[in-house]
Order: structure tokens, then C-alpha cells, then sequence
């Protein structure tokens, strides 16, 4: 555990000390909120939700996460100083936990500072019918499990590479693919229907951003998360299969 | 203090080692010396428990690389090839990590860093950026983080590669001083470290052991190592007579002849007294001598012929 935090404080030492994640934190929030007023239409439907926010999340985030996770493996692959990291007295998973919370540090920093739309809303919002919070807050539950579960499966991705850019792309494409799964147009084309719509994130993230809290939804991310971080972290272990 | 049997690993259908052994005293300093590709670092990856052999046994300070691989990676310190660090790090925080993660108390932690920043001479780079500095400083960080933890054994894979001839000379030094307190292994493909530093050396090829032995031990297997060059003025067939006739001598090989003089190898055992023979048959017929020089074996010499395929 005491390994885990000491690799969890270097790796959000690294965030904080590097611009890049400064321009990921600006580019996300400049994207995020202006899609919102501008694309979605806020200012024409004269509602006071956040239903257009979170409508574009799952787009945005398909994109930003990997965009973080694509470096977490990649880059120590590349310098060779996985070397260095994995023959410290270090388990292998808590090397793989560690740098996993401090990206995740990084998403969730990221989805705060987009809580000023919230409060824009509000502020917008014709006191006869205000903001109703219950489907802010589940939206924003949503976006964080489906971004942590995007960033888990990104830094699998980044395990199996050296090139951050290869990393990106496999990070996105299955991303994009396991998203599509949960639109109608494409699940039923596939044998299974609905059952296979139950394997996208896209499916329990709609749940979630219509405002229903399902424990099921939270399930589904949470193992989703787990699986892919074992993934990880025999990825990282099979150096010692070779 | 390390000891290993009969290790092997492939790589797909390259076969790294082939039955690799040999144990390391504590206190030692021991080179391994191979050609490229020999299996040195594939030796030293699976010492420091970062990869596993697929057969044989390695223990290190008394505890199995495979089974108790956190023991082990407790005693060592590892320089890995083409010190790899974290360019973005700066040099007391990446110290501070690494004596973070290899558990040494916090309120240890600065004064270990500074014992090892004044040993390794990082004084003046502390507070720069790991990859802002030069590949001397760098490799001076690689030592620091291995020292940290003031481990038993140090395992260093071409420690001095890349490095102009100053920073080669104080990295030597360096691994000279610490080997007073320390065992060490170190590799590298150039065989004057391994005079200059190791106490012994372990000559690898092909992913074998084909001949380990202190510096001299090794010379000695070396060609020419028992052969007297000479350059003398006389009558080619009665020197050839004379010189063949002195005790000891094997053989009296003519080289060739340059400006009237002939060049000969006078070929047998203890080439200095073989010298000396010499010299008192030339002085006896009155044959100037230009030229008597022992041959120093080298180091070359025997890992040119320990490592060049047979033909």
C-alpha cells in the first residue's frame, strides 16, 4: 500500500510539473463547455439541464482519455525506464494501480473544473423551475465511471507499446467500438441485440445521464475497470513470459 | 554472494544463454566481458529479478531471484544499460523517490541523498533536471539512485558507455571506491575497465561462460604471452642457431628482415628470463641487438581468441 501511494504521488508530480497535462485540463474545458452552449443548443431550448452536456461526454472523453492514458506505459517503454521502476522492490500491481489513480487524479480535476457550467445553469435557470441536481450529479457520476473505465482500458493499451501514438489508436478505436455497441442502429444488426448493448459503456451511460442511479450501471463500470487493469497488469508481467 | 547455475533463456529462437555459471564473492569486483549480444545484460535483467530464466538457479545475497525477488531487488542496486531515468524529474526528486519506494525512512531520506550526492559528485547538478544534464552527470545520477539504499551487492551494465575519456577515468574511480565496501558486477565489451576496475573478470560469449579468472589469470591463456621480439644484426642461420639452442626455447620464428637486420620471435616459457638469454647470446657473438621486447600478453589477445568464431 505504502508503494502504491509513494508511485501514485510520483506519477501526479509528474502531472502537475508537466504542461501537457495543463493544455489537456484547458483544451478539455474550452471543448467541453463550448460545445455545450454553442453546439447543443442551450441558449435556443431554454432549459435549465445539463442534458447537452452530458450528451457530448462520451465523445470528448473518447478522445481526451486515451490522450492521457496513451503515455502512462508507452513512455517508460520507450526510455527504458520500466526497467528501472519494475526492479525496485515493487509489486507489478502497484506500479499498474498507482499510475492508474494518478491519471485518474488528472480526469477528475478535469471534470470539476467543468462544474461552472452547473453553475451557469443555475444561474440561468427561471426560479419556477430550477435546476433539478438528481441527474447533474448522476450525469457527472456517469462521466467520471465511463472515463475511468476509458482510462483503464488506455492504459492497457499503453502496455502493449512503445509508441504513444500506436497506444492512442488502439486506446480510441476499441473505445469508439465498445461505445457504438450501445446504439441501437448498430446492436441490432448483431446477434444478441440488447444483450450485446449491455457490454457498451455508451448503454449504462445513458442510464446514468437520464438521471436513473442504477447499482447495475456502477457494476458494470467497476468491473469493466477491474478487468482491464488485470489485463494490465499481466501485460506488464508477461515481460516474464518471453 | 551471488550464485548462479546453469541459467538459460531464449528470446522467440534466439537463445540468449546457454547454461551460463559462476558465483561472486562478496567483496569482489567482477567484469563481465563479451562481445555484443554475448548475454551480459540478459544475465544482469535476470539477477535484478526483472526478467526470469527459463531454466537453472540464481541466488543473490542468499535468496532465489524467481522465488523471493522482492529480497532480493532489496540488496541490489541496478544501473541499467543506457541508464534510463526520468529526463523530467529533477535530480533530488528522483532521489527522493526511488529512497521513498526502497523504503528507507522519511526523515533518513536527506541525509542519504546527500551522502550519495557527495559521493557520486552530483553537488552542483541537485536541483537541475535529470535531462538537462550532460551523459556524465546522468550516468553519476544512475550510480546515485543505486547507492541510495547503501545495498550489498551493485549490479551495473556498461557503466561507462557513451562517456568521453575524463568522465570514463572518474566513473572508474568511482566504481573502484565503492568496490572497497561493496560487491559488484559490472559489464562492458572494453577490456581495459576490466584491469583498470574488476578484481576478476567473467568472459561471456555466445551466452556461455568461456573463461573467468583475475586479470592476470587471463592474460596468461593469452598467445604470445611467452614469445621475445628481437631485432638483431648478424648471419641469419648461425643466429637462428644460437637462439634455438638457449634452454627453453620452443621455437625461433623468423618474422623478416629490414635494413640488414633480421626480426625474430623466439617462442618458450618466461619470456622476461627468455630475454635476458638472449641478450647474453647476442652480447657472446658480438650481434648488435636494436630490439628485445618480452611480449605483453593482452587482454585482447585472449578475448580475440576466446570470442572469434572458429573458423
Amino acid at each position: 500500500m505504502g508503494n502504491l501511494w509513494k508511485i501514485f504521488l510520483k506519477e501526479l508530480r509528474g502531472y502537475i510539473d508537466s504542461p501537457s497535462a495543463y493544455i489537456f485540463l484547458i483544451i478539455f474545458h474550452v471543448l467541453g463547455t463550448s460545445m455545450f452552449f454553442f453546439v447543443s443548443g442551450f441558449f435556443r431550448n431554454q432549459m435549465a439541464n445539463l442534458g447537452g452536456f452530458f450528451v457530448f461526454m462520451p465523445w470528448l472523453l473518447l478522445f481526451f482519455v486515451p490522450a492521457i492514458a496513451m503515455r502512462i506505459w508507452a513512455e517508460e517503454k520507450k526510455a527504458g525506464t520500466d526497467e528501472l521502476l519494475l526492479t525496485l522492490p515493487v509489486r507489478d500491481h502497484e506500479v499498474v494501480l498507482g499510475k492508474y489513480l494518478a491519471a485518474l487524479a488528472l480526469l477528475v480535476v478535469a471534470l470539476i473544473l467543468t462544474f461552472p457550467v452547473a453553475l451557469t445553469v443555475k444561474y440561468f435557470a427561471d426560479p419556477k423551475t430550477p435546476v433539478d441536481w438528481g441527474p447533474v450529479w448522476c450525469g457527472y457520476l456517469g462521466s467520471f465511471l465511463l472515463g475511468a473505465m476509458l482510462l483503464a482500458l488506455g492504459a492497457w493499451a499503453s502496455s502493449l507499446t512503445r509508441n504513444q501514438i500506436i497506444a492512442f489508436i488502439i486506446a480510441c478505436a476499441l473505445g469508439f467500438g465498445l461505445i457504438l455497441l450501445g446504439f441501437p442502429f448498430i446492436y441490432q444488426l448483431l446477434p444478441g441485440g440488447e444483450l450485446v448493448a449491455r457490454f457498451s459503456p455508451y448503454s449504462h451511460f445513458v442510464s446514468l445521464y437520464r438521471g436513473v442511479l442504477d447499482v447495475a450501471d456502477v457494476v458494470y463500470y467497476v468491473s469493466a475497470i477491474a478487468f482491464f487493469l488485470y489485463l494490465n497488469i499481466r501485460s506488464i508481467e508477461s515481460r516474464k513470459w518471453a | 554472494m551471488i550464485e548462479v547455475e546453469n541459467l538459460t533463456k531464449s528470446f522467440g529462437p534466439t537463445q540468449a544463454l546457454r547454461g551460463v555459471s559462476f558465483s561472486v564473492q562478496r567483496g569482489e569486483i567482477v567484469g563481465f566481458l563479451g562481445p555484443n549480444g554475448a548475454g551480459k545484460t540478459t544475465t544482469m535483467k535476470i539477477l535484478t529479478c526483472f526478467i526470469p530464466a527459463d531454466s537453472g538457479r540464481a541466488t543473490v545475497a542468499g535468496y532465489d531471484v524467481f522465488e523471493d525477488s522482492l529480497e532480493v531487488r532489496k540488496r541490489v542496486g541496478y544501473l541499467p544499460e543506457n541508464t534510463p531515468l526520468y529526463h523530467e524529474m529533477s535530480v533530488v526528486d528522483f532521489l527522493q523517490f526511488v529512497a521513498g519506494v526502497r523504503g528507507i525512512p522519511k526523515r533518513d531520506i536527506p541525509e542519504r541523498i546527500r551522502s550519495v550526492v557527495v559521493r557520486t559528485g552530483l553537488e552542483g547538478a541537485v536541483g537541475k533536471v535529470i535531462g538537462e544534464l550532460s551523459k556524465g552527470y546522468r550516468q553519476r545520477v544512475g550510480l546515485a539512485q543505486a547507492l541510495i539504499h547503501d545495498p550489498e551487492i551493485l549490479i551495473l551494465d556498461e557503466p561507462t558507455s557513451g562517456l568521453d575519456p575524463n568522465q570514463i577515468k572518474e566513473i572508474r574511480e568511482l566504481i573502484r571506491e565503492i568496490g572497497k565496501e561493496k560487491t559488484i558486477i559490472l559489464s562492458t565489451h572494453i577490456l581495459p575497465e576490466v584491469t583498470a576496475t574488476c578484481d576478476r573478470a567473467i568472459i561471456i560469449h555466445k551466452g556461455q561462460v568461456v573463461a573467468s579468472g583475475t586479470p592476470g589469470e587471463l592474460m596468461a591463456m593469452g598467445a604470445g604471452s611467452n614469445a621475445v621480439t628481437v631485432r638483431v644484426r648478424g648471419p641469419q642461420g648461425e643466429v637462428q642457431k644460437h637462439f634455438s639452442q638457449i634452454s627453453g626455447v620452443r621455437e625461433v620464428r623468423l618474422l623478416g628482415t629490414d635494413d640488414g637486420c633480421l626480426r625474430l620471435q623466439v617462442i618458450g616459457e618466461k619470456p622476461m628470463e627468455l630475454a635476458e638469454r638472449v641478450f647474453e647470446v647476442a652480447a657472446a657473438q658480438k650481434w648488435p641487438l636494436s630490439e628485445l621486447r618480452p611480449e605483453a600478453a593482452s587482454l585482447e589477445d585472449v578475448f580475440a581468441r576466446l570470442t572469434q568464431d572458429e573458423k
